[in-house]
């Protein structure tokens, strides 16, 4: 990593510690923003938000380890989850799966080579009512046929 | 969302606050409850289990731990309180209302055979390939519940790989249990923070930053996490092969320098009850084992009182004398764990330390020059071993620095539980051995040295020699049998002043450095101990706010609870109990001895005639028995 | 999908209700008012656990502290439950006027909105939400120009962790750690977020309280049955016509229920998301009700059609993947069931075993350290019991059989 790339990371984070204050309290919504645009945490991100955080890094790690949403390792500029619980799989998960898997090229928990895509199971979005469903970043798509959820991607930039 | 002082480890962590009534006298103070059918009265907030343990109730425990918070993870210790649907975790359980507990119902007994069994289901290894076979935790529950085969499978390969970065601690996953001893040892004892929980669920791990080998990211070294383990999980990098292998070589001069703390503790190896010293027995059995020499480490605490002396008393000359720039507080530097510790946390207080090595590296240096020359033997020939009650120790003589003979001072350093392994492969009972001394030249040291094995003990032998050399005094004129009890004790932080009313004569030995003690009189000597990094991370805040330790002169800092006595290579397990027994039976040896200051050893008086012969800090001393400090910082690249 | 408003109507959820108008009550009511209404009408919480809310509230109102905290969990992750979804796109102001009901009652300062980071795309206009209603007056200080109403919500989105539905976990990981489930007693409502009391409620209790305060507990008891009181929403999913929410009296009975949603053929319901239990049609007279099956409102629904043991298998597998890991029980427990699943699937079980693995699940019922270990070996017996013919004639010509 640069030093003017460390620079300004550091300057984000610490524009989210005036954002959000410098208790611990805090660190999950800091996490939240450095995922959200840079898609995972990095090493340095996570030693500084332990630095202004006065916490260890390896407490840091320990959190972005435990929630489903958040990744140390960089993941693909968009992140496509699948519903994986029990009524998306009634109403033909596996099909949506498979195409997407057909169309990339990768499997489950890959990332397509020219990193525009990740793709993950997610357990429940809660849309059990329109199923199968899946997520694309932060937006929801529902009622999926195999040809959709590939149309989907195909917009995807 | 809130300003506050940051909490260091999750509430799920820590004890319960029930506010306590001050008296168990008091109204609302006790509590009436039903303990298997038997009335009892318990102070208000007591746990379960501190009940059931008051009243000889065995409850059996793996995740709880004296020296650390709750956790009620393991879930084996759980109880049925009446009326509650689930069963409780009697570790986390605070008792504020007049309950009915049972401890052996079918419930309670089924839950904890499933527990272990669980537990046994994804314990990779076999018992008899385990260094803590027979000393562990986990056997000892599987045991207990009469488990005799594997209900839920075993676990036929390994998950994980066994980190051996570290020359320190080895980490071997697949025998956690995930109690987090380790995790609350690391983050609340020790305030280190290099380990926590990784990932969820059932690939939950214990883990670094980033999942590094241990020798990449911040670790001290401290080794108190492996005092702390219930299993194998966690243990030293042991050098025992190589040492055996350098026994049996008939070329080869091999030294053994011994610490005063393992001596205090060996005995809880050979089933003993904790608090009885075995150092003429450890002698004897190490001549047995192979050791062509046996030296006292206390020479080199003694030594390292000169030193460390004579330089804390020109930095002190400098600061109020010369007016010129020094460090001060002077920091102690016989610990390699808080020496890391300050290298990676506060680096910019490097130049307080005292550059004097610690005694385990000062004994390197002159065995492979001083005692080589004496003697006649060629350098290249002689292994030095150190048996050190730490784990630290053994970093520590890896240090790329500590080559000053011209050789790697200390060749390995091990620790009293595989010193005892060693005894014990030879077919000795250490307890029978009959009593010896330490070899010449060195010979047996002052109580001063033995003294540094229990936190305080630093300070107390430096005073012991700072008191009669400045005053002219005697000791036990200022401290009754020159106990310095101001030092002693367990308190984590303890401070305390010396005000000089009197000055004497400079002795020769530093005559050279300082013409006289005026500049002393009237002064007032402030000095300041800690043990356990969470203790010295007190005093270090406290010295960069410019709080009342940053106007001490000398601070002792022990990275071990209780010091070396509870240092992380000492017999499992280590419990407050364990640790005030061990610095007494350190006590009463420095009691007995006829020797009890440093200054008093003849044999060092000795060295600096015939070897150091430009004296305490000079010439020589600083390129043998003094060191330097590196800048590491917190950042892992 | 986000902008897919239905008009929904129900007898009490779904019932008449204008923004700001509990809170405008609230002016002419004390605190004691407020618990006095909740205590009438007998509102359970509708997490799934049942407790009391006016027992919680009034005893978060009695502990003492500098500050409390008022916590509306929307952190909905249990499968097949996706009520709170709804409640928050179409009915925002039921859930924050009752959190405002809420913070008063208490006397919390600050109300935070809990909701799970699936849900994110809900953030950006909820916080609109909020806005106006700041601008209302509706929030903030001296609300309504009543001298020392105080009281703000903050939205906390969550990282994609189910166990953080469980209170003490979703207050630790407000706090910035782990989603680990704490020791209990002490409870939220004297220790909670940042050791200070607060109330932990579900979304659909805090839409309900909006009602209550508006037409009175006396009202919303009339509706159910004398243990449960009220309506219950009920999110239907699987094998039916007409999937979605539902509002419906409690007492209802499955089959009813089946009925308005249109299943056909239906084999299996399973009562309350992954962690509830799954009942046959032999049980489909049961009512729906704390005395009878108690739950936080999934229905899914299976025909004839399916494989319950794969069904049971999926259920498994999401709770290895979420449970937290830091205790034993739940943590190996859970693999060790999955494990059993397996064997069956692969047809390598002996019944010895298997009767082993049902033992070892009610040693997790009353030994994890929280409810998920707690409830997740339910649908392991539940299914094996209730399904046995089908599970265990697999290998020799059972229908699923190959």
């Amino acid at each position: 990593m640069l030093v003017v790339e460390k620079n300004a990371l550091s300057e984000e984070i610490e524009s989210y510690i005036e954002k959000y204050g410098d208790d611990r309290s805090a660190l999950l919504m800091i996490l939240h923003e450095i995922q959200k645009k840079h898609r995972h945490i990095s090493e340095f991100a996570q030693q500084e938000v332990a630095r202004l955080l006065n916490i260890h890094p390896v407490e840091v790690y320990s959190v972005i380890s435990f929630f489903a949403f958040l990744n140390s390792d960089p993941k693909g500029r968009n992140i496509v989850r699948i519903c994986q619980t029990i009524s998306c799989d009634m109403h033909g998960k596996r099909q949506i799966v498979q195409a997407i898997e057909r169309e990339l090229g990768i499997k489950i928990g890959e990332t397509t080579k020219d990193n525009k895509f990740t793709v993950e199971y997610a357990n429940c979005l809660g849309l059990c009512d329109m199923g199968p469903a899946m997520a694309i970043n932060d937006r929801v798509y529902t009622n999926l046929t195999p040809e959709m959820a590939v149309e989907l991607l195909g917009k995807v930039k | 969302m809130e300003n506050k002082k940051t909490m260091r480890a999750p509430v799920s962590q820590k004890p319960h606050v029930v506010p306590k009534p001050e008296h168990p006298e008091h109204i609302g103070g006790s509590i009436s409850i039903e303990l298997n059918e038997k009335k009892i009265s318990v102070p208000f907030g007591t746990t379960i289990l501190e009940a059931c343990r008051q009243n000889q109730v065995h409850i059996p425990t793996l995740c709880h731990h004296e020296d650390l918070c709750v956790a009620g993870v393991c879930r084996v210790c759980v109880v049925e309180v009446e009326g509650m649907r689930t069963l409780q975790a009697s570790c986390a359980f605070p008792i504020t209302a007049p309950i009915k507990i049972k401890t052996t119902s079918n419930a309670v007994r089924r839950a904890r055979k499933h527990i272990i069994d669980l537990i046994l289901s994804e314990h990779y290894g076999e018992c008899y390939s385990c260094f803590r076979n027979n000393n562990c935790e986990l056997q000892s529950l599987a045991k207990e519940y009469g488990v005799d085969h594997y209900n839920f499978g075993h676990v036929e390969h390994p998950r994980y790989e066994v980190d051996n970065s570290s020359y320190s601690v080895v980490r071997d996953l697949d025998k956690c249990v995930l109690c987090k001893r380790c995790v609350r040892t690391c983050i609340d004892l020790q305030e280190v923070g290099v380990l926590e929980a990784i990932d969820r669920g059932n690939n939950t791990h214990i883990g670094t930053f980033l999942d590094k080998p241990l020798a990449e990211v911040i670790c001290i070294n401290c080794g108190q996490c492996i005092n702390r383990c219930p299993t194998g999980a966690l243990r030293a990098n042991d050098p025992r092969d190589e040492i055996w292998a350098a026994i049996d070589d008939p070329k080869k001069h091999v030294v053994i320098q011994t610490a005063p703390s393992p001596r205090a503790a060996i005995c809880e190896e050979f089933g003993m009850e904790p608090g009885t010293s075995l150092t003429g027995e450890m002698n004897t059995a190490l001549r047995r084992i192979g050791f062509d020499v046996v030296f006292d480490t206390n020479f080199t605490a003694d030594l390292t009182i000169f030193e460390e002396g004579t330089e804390l008393i020109a930095r002190l000359y400098k600061a109020l004398v010369q007016k010129e720039q020094v460090a001060l507080p002077q920091f102690t530097s016989c610990s390699p764990g808080w020496v890391k510790y300050l290298e990676h946390f506060y680096p910019e207080y490097i130049d307080n330390l005292s550059t004097a090595k610690s005694p385990q590296q000062m004994f390197g240096a002159l065995i492979k020059t001083y005692y080589a020359k004496k003697k006649g033997i060629d350098p290249n020939d002689i292994v030095s071993v150190a048996v050190m009650p730490c784990s630290a120790k053994k970093f520590e003589c890896n240090r790329p620095e500590m080559v000053d003979s011209g050789f790697k001072d200390v060749d390995y350093g091990l620790t009293t539980r595989e010193l005892a392994q060693m005894i014990k492969e030879s077919g000795i009972y250490l307890p029978e051995m009959p009593r010896s001394h330490f070899d010449d030249p060195f010979g047996d040291a002052s109580g001063a040295g033995l003294i540094f094995g229990a936190t305080g003990g630093v300070m107390e032998a430096a005073l012991r020699t700072v008191i009669e050399f400045v005053t002219g005094k005697k000791v036990e004129d200022v401290f009754a049998n020159a106990d310095i009890m101001p030092v002693r004790g367990f308190e984590g932080v303890k401070y305390a002043e010396l005000p000089i009313k009197e000055v004497g004569q400079v002795p020769d030995l530093i005559k050279h450095l300082i013409p006289d003690w005026n500049w002393l009189k009237g002064a007032t000597l402030k000095i300041a101990v800690a043990h356990g990094t969470a203790n010295a991370k007190k005093i270090m805040d406290d010295i960069k706010a410019g709080g009342k330790f940053s106007e001490c002169h000398f601070i002792e800092f022990m990275a071990c609870p209780g010091g070396c006595i509870g240092g992380g290579g000492q017999p499992i397990p280590t419990t407050p109990e364990i640790r005030k027994l061990r610095a007494k039976a350190i006590y009463d040896e420095d009691k007995s001895l006829p020797v009890r200051k440093s200054h008093e050893n003849r044999h060092v008086v000795e060295i600096y005639n015939e070897f150091l012969k430009d004296g305490p800090c000079g010439h020589l001393s600083h390129k043998l028995l003094h060191t330097h400090y590196v800048k590491r910082g917190k950042y892992i690249a | 999908m986000e902008n897919q408003k239905k008009k929904r109507t129900g007898p009490v959820i779904f019932s008449q209700y204008k923004r700001g108008d509990a809170i405008k009550k609230l002016l002419s009511m004390s605190r004691e008012d407020v618990l006095f209404e909740l205590k009438d009408s007998k509102l359970k919480g509708r997490g799934g656990a049942g407790f009391p809310t006016s027992t919680k509230w009034m005893l978060t109102a009695a502990a003492k502290a500098d500050r409390k905290f008022l916590v509306c969990n929307a952190d909905e992750g249990e499968p097949g439950t996706f009520k709170d979804r709804v409640l928050l796109i179409e009915f925002p102001e039921l859930v924050f006027d009752g959190m405002v009901v809420g913070g008063y009652t208490v006397g919390a300062q600050l109300g935070i909105i809990y909701l799970r980071g699936e849900y994110e795309y809900l953030l950006k206009p909820l916080e609109d939400y909020l806005e106006e209603m700041r601008k209302d007056n509706l929030l903030g200080k001296n609300i309504l120009g009543k001298k020392g109403f105080d009281f703000d919500i903050e939205i906390f989105l969550g990282s994609g962790a189910y166990v953080c539905g469980e209170e003490t976990a979703l207050i630790e990981s407000l706090e910035g750690h782990r989603g680990e489930p704490r020791n209990r007693p002490p409870y939220p409502i004297n220790t909670g977020f940042l050791g200070r009391p607060t109330s932990v409620n579900n979304v659909e209790t805090l839409a309900a309280v909006t009602h209550i305060v508006m037409k009175g507990g006396k009202w919303f008891s009339e509706f159910g049955t004398s243990h449960s009181s009220g309506s219950k929403l009920f999110s239907v999913s699987g094998d039916c016509e007409k999937p979605g929410v539902y509002e419906l009296p409690w007492g209802i009975k499955v089959s009813e229920l089946l009925k308005i949603v249109e299943a056909k053929n239906t084999k299996a319901v399973q009562i309350g998301g992954a962690s509830g239990h799954c009942i046959p049609k032999s049980q489909f007279g049961r009512a729906l009700a704390y005395e009878d099956i108690p739950t936080g409102g999934s229905i899914m629904i299976f025909d004839e059609s399916r494989d319950m043991l794969h069904v049971l298998k999926n259920f498994m597998e999401f709770f290895l993947d979420e449970s937290c890991g830091q205790c034993t029980p739940c943590r190996i427990g859970n693999h060790k069931l999955l494990e059993g699943v397996e064997m069956i699937e692969k047809n390598e079980y002996t019944f010895a075993h298997i009767n082993k693995l049902k033992d070892l699940g009610r040693t997790m019922q009353v030994a994890s350290k929280c409810g998920l270990g707690q409830s997740s070996p339910n649908p392991f017996i539940s299914i094996l019991e209730n399904f046995k013919d089908e599970i265990f004639t697999r290998g020799n010509g059972g229908r699923n059989g190959k």
